[in-house]
């Protein structure tokens, strides 16, 4: 096979048996690769109503058929698994060079089964596996866990790993990978806790194949030149990061404030991007094969939030930042250097605490609950503190660590969750973006921006400026950019790659490296049948229609500030086209038609 | 005039483009492995530098090439690998004071830059131009424009 290695790498970690098998190509074909692979995987080989820390529960890793070329920004690798955090299907992706490693190992997919009787590392150099020990590595944090799995290993070795909050379960723990790069959402750091399963290390040194290296190398070039002609995957990410929105965000009046209350935050700029860069920023950083590096190493010398690392991103600036009311870019910092460290998903845990801020400001919880910690709005310490308590699991942290909804149902205050299906909510308000709101409510995963990014359209203008305000073709618009966005990332590609290029470059260049001749219609055909059996996933998980919601707060309370004061989601009115559209009956399950005309069973 | 790859740490992102292009001109895979380009990095600091052949005016790999399959060019001035003389003795790896000269494991070849006989792949494919394909004499004056700056913007803070 070219594009794809042709291999699976099957690890029990129960029995300790280790097997390879041939990679089936019609699954290839038809899933792709990465979060298409890893669900079909799950699909076939779990049953959707285990509990997802339990030893049934398989996690997968999976590269992408463009991973390990120089394909533009395509070097991602995705988490799949039952989410521990939401009980539906996971599928988290992350950069860094670790998934190009696993590629060139010669894997397309890793599954992990069972769990281990004690703590364990799974050492990979090429075809030679083993399962290590790994009890002196357990409690320690990513770094530590770097550096002592490299010193007894290769010193060239990636890294792929949980810090002691995966080992402790927290709800929403991620699998750290390169230190600073993260498979963050839906918990499938605690479930590799689950597994006893510390980290994994690897060595590849093998290739990928390109079935049409010249035709490859033109549709590369092509991508490449659009993305850096693109003001946004140009010049914006390298200059200001992700956080270059937080501006822009709080301008049109959808930078969700105070744990929602608001959607606008008078002193964002002091976190935003353009701060960032003048301040605390070393130097812009790639995950492999990217020419666009959002990626911010940054330096705080503030003795009081000193560190070093990667980050802020928009999400984790504006979940330390605004949502938790504080505007000190120092402590926002420090909060996600502590979230890498500790191996946790950075808007969940801002999302927590500004929902504990919330309990503590209104008396429903008190100083004696949080054991002293002052959760009030704004106070920069308190977060911070209760982010480090998070991570060593002590304390309140304890109570933080279940996540918002699992927190407020305990004070009898669920509707203070801002959740989808227990995730939490990231940075784009969907009272004052009414597409981005019907996506969070049909994500798949729960609650992201990453499955149907419409603020491209409804506030950046790409490609092609939509009203953010109207509900008028949001149904399809959302169904457009999930499907596309699931095709991307089973191909290994990053999401960014779209201020730039679109199906058409990215089915090209898929069909120049495997040599399987895919159209603009079969690609997103890909993205819609992967869509649909994540769907059916969820269904069988128990899951149904009644999930597919918002708080009642977006739906209800409208935003008190800003350019969208006044405005509240409608998506009650949006979720039937949607569901028509989708080819789905009134209770959200696909029709026979539909699953026909996609070549899946019921 | 002759040409040399300019490299730029500082403007390095760690993305292996560099290393994929490589691979991809010399050996018709995506191989890291097997590249005369490599970078690296370091993880903590976020910090990468690529490095490939320097073409040493005094260069201990053609000094201890036995078989001879290391000469340098007298037009370009570049070392250049004959791999038809080359018997594999590794001595060129262990004299390279960089780690420049490469034995490839799986291949059991030496592998070496030969700035692809003038159009380097791995500075097309760079994208923020860490690495460079410039004449020498605008390398040389690059560096010291580069250098005095920092002088500049000492005194003019």
């Amino acid at each position: 096979m070219n594009g794809w290695t042709g291999k699976i790498l099957r690890v029990n970690l129960s029995t300790g048996k280790l097997s390879t098998e041939p990679l089936d190509p019609d699954s290839a074909k038809d899933y792709l690769g990465a979060r298409g692979l890893g669900t079909k995987i799950m699909t076939d080989e779990v049953d959707p109503k285990v509990d997802p820390l339990s030893p049934k529960n398989k996690l997968i890793f999976a590269p992408g058929p463009l991973t390990g070329s120089y394909a533009p920004s395509a070097g991602r690798y995705t988490v799949v698994t039952k989410g521990a955090l939401t009980g539906a299907i996971a599928s988290s992706n992350s950069g860094g060079v670790w998934g190009p490693e696993l590629k060139f190992a010669g894997y397309d997919a890793l599954i992990i089964e069972g769990a281990a009787p004690k703590p364990v590392y799974l050492w990979i150099r090429n075809q030679k596996v083993e399962i290590r020990d790994a009890s002196h590595i357990w409690g320690k944090t990513v770094p530590e866990t770097s550096d002592a799995i490299r010193a007894e290993t290769d010193d060239d070795a990636k890294i792929a790993c949980i810090g002691p909050a995966g080992e402790n379960r927290v709800l929403f723990a991620a699998i750290m990978n390169d230190l600073h790069r993260a498979a963050g959402r839906s918990g499938t750091g605690a479930v590799m806790g689950s597994k006893n399963l510390k980290a994994i290390a690897v060595v590849g040194s093998g290739a990928v194949t390109c079935a049409d290296p010249k035709a490859f190398e033109t549709a590369v070039m092509d991508a490449r030149e659009k993305i850096q002609k693109h003001p946004v995957g140009g010049a914006g990410l390298r200059l200001y990061g992700t956080n270059v929105l937080t501006n822009i965000l709080n301008e049109v009046g959808g930078y969700p404030t105070r744990n929602f209350q608001d959607g606008h935050f008078p002193t964002a700029d002091k976190i935003g991007g353009e701060t960032l860069a003048a301040t605390l920023l070393q130097r812009p950083r790639g995950c492999f094969s990217c020419i666009i590096s959002c990626g911010r190493v940054t330096k705080v010398t503030n003795k009081k939030y000193a560190g070093e690392g990667e980050g802020p991103e928009y999400e984790t600036a504006w979940g330390f930042g605004g949502d938790c009311g504080v505007d000190n870019l120092d402590a926002v910092t420090k909060a996600n250097y502590l979230c890498n460290e500790y191996g946790m998903d950075t808007i969940s845990m801002a999302a927590t605490i500004a929902c504990a801020m919330e309990l503590y400001e209104r008396g429903f919880i008190s100083r004696k609950d949080t054991g002293g910690v002052a959760l009030e709005w704004g106070n920069a310490e308190a977060m911070v503190e209760a982010t480090r308590l998070t991570g060593v699991g002590e304390g309140f942290g304890k109570k933080l660590a279940l996540g918002s909804y699992r927190l407020a149902e305990s004070y009898g205050h669920s509707e203070l969750s801002m959740t989808v299906k227990k995730q939490e909510i990231p940075a784009y308000d969907a009272r004052a973006i009414q597409g981005i709101g019907l996506n969070y409510a049909t994500a798949n995963c729960g609650a992201a921006h990453v499955r149907g990014y419409t603020i491209s359209p409804e506030v950046l203008g790409v490609p092609m400026k939509v009203d953010k305000d109207t509900i008028e073709g949001k149904p399809a618009l959302v169904i457009l950019f999930q499907n596309l966005t699931a095709a991307l990332d089973a191909t290994g590609s990053c999401l960014f790659a779209t201020f730039g290029i679109g199906a058409d470059e990215l089915a090209g260049m898929l069909s120049a490296v495997t040599g399987v001749a895919y159209t603009t219609d079969d690609f997103m055909k890909c993205g819609d049948r992967i869509y649909n059996l994540e769907r059916q996933w969820n269904l069988a998980a128990g899951l149904t229609a009644k999930d597919d919601t918002l708080p009642i707060r977006l739906l209800n309370e409208p935003i008190k500030t800003g350019a969208s004061k006044g405005m509240v989601s409608r998506l009650p009115e949006m979720l039937p086209t949607y569901y028509e559209l989708r080819g789905w009956d009134g209770n959200g399950v696909p029709t026979p038609a539909k699953l026909g005309e996609l070549s899946l069973t019921a | 005039m002759a040409h040399m790859l300019m490299i730029n740490p500082e403007k390095c992102t760690g993305c292996h483009n560099c290393e994929l292009a490589c691979s991809m001109a010399h050996e018709g895979v995506f191989r890291p492995d097997a590249t005369r380009v490599h970078v690296y990095s370091w993880e903590r600091e976020g910090f990468s530098v690529p490095m490939m052949c320097q073409h040493c005016r005094d260069a201990p790999c053609i000094t201890v090439c036995t078989p001879h399959a290391l000469t340098r060019d007298p037009d370009t001035g570049w070392v250049n690998l004959d791999e038809g003389k080359c018997i594999g003795c590794k001595m060129c790896v262990q004299a390279c004071p960089f780690g420049n000269s490469i034995w490839d494991e799986l291949t059991h070849k030496i592998l070496k830059c030969d700035n692809c006989g003038g159009d380097p792949a791995c500075a097309k494919m760079c994208p923020t131009q860490a690495l460079e394909w410039v004449d020498d004499l605008t390398a040389t004056r690059r560096r010291k424009r580069a250098f005095t700056e920092k002088f500049k913007d000492a005194f003019s803070e």
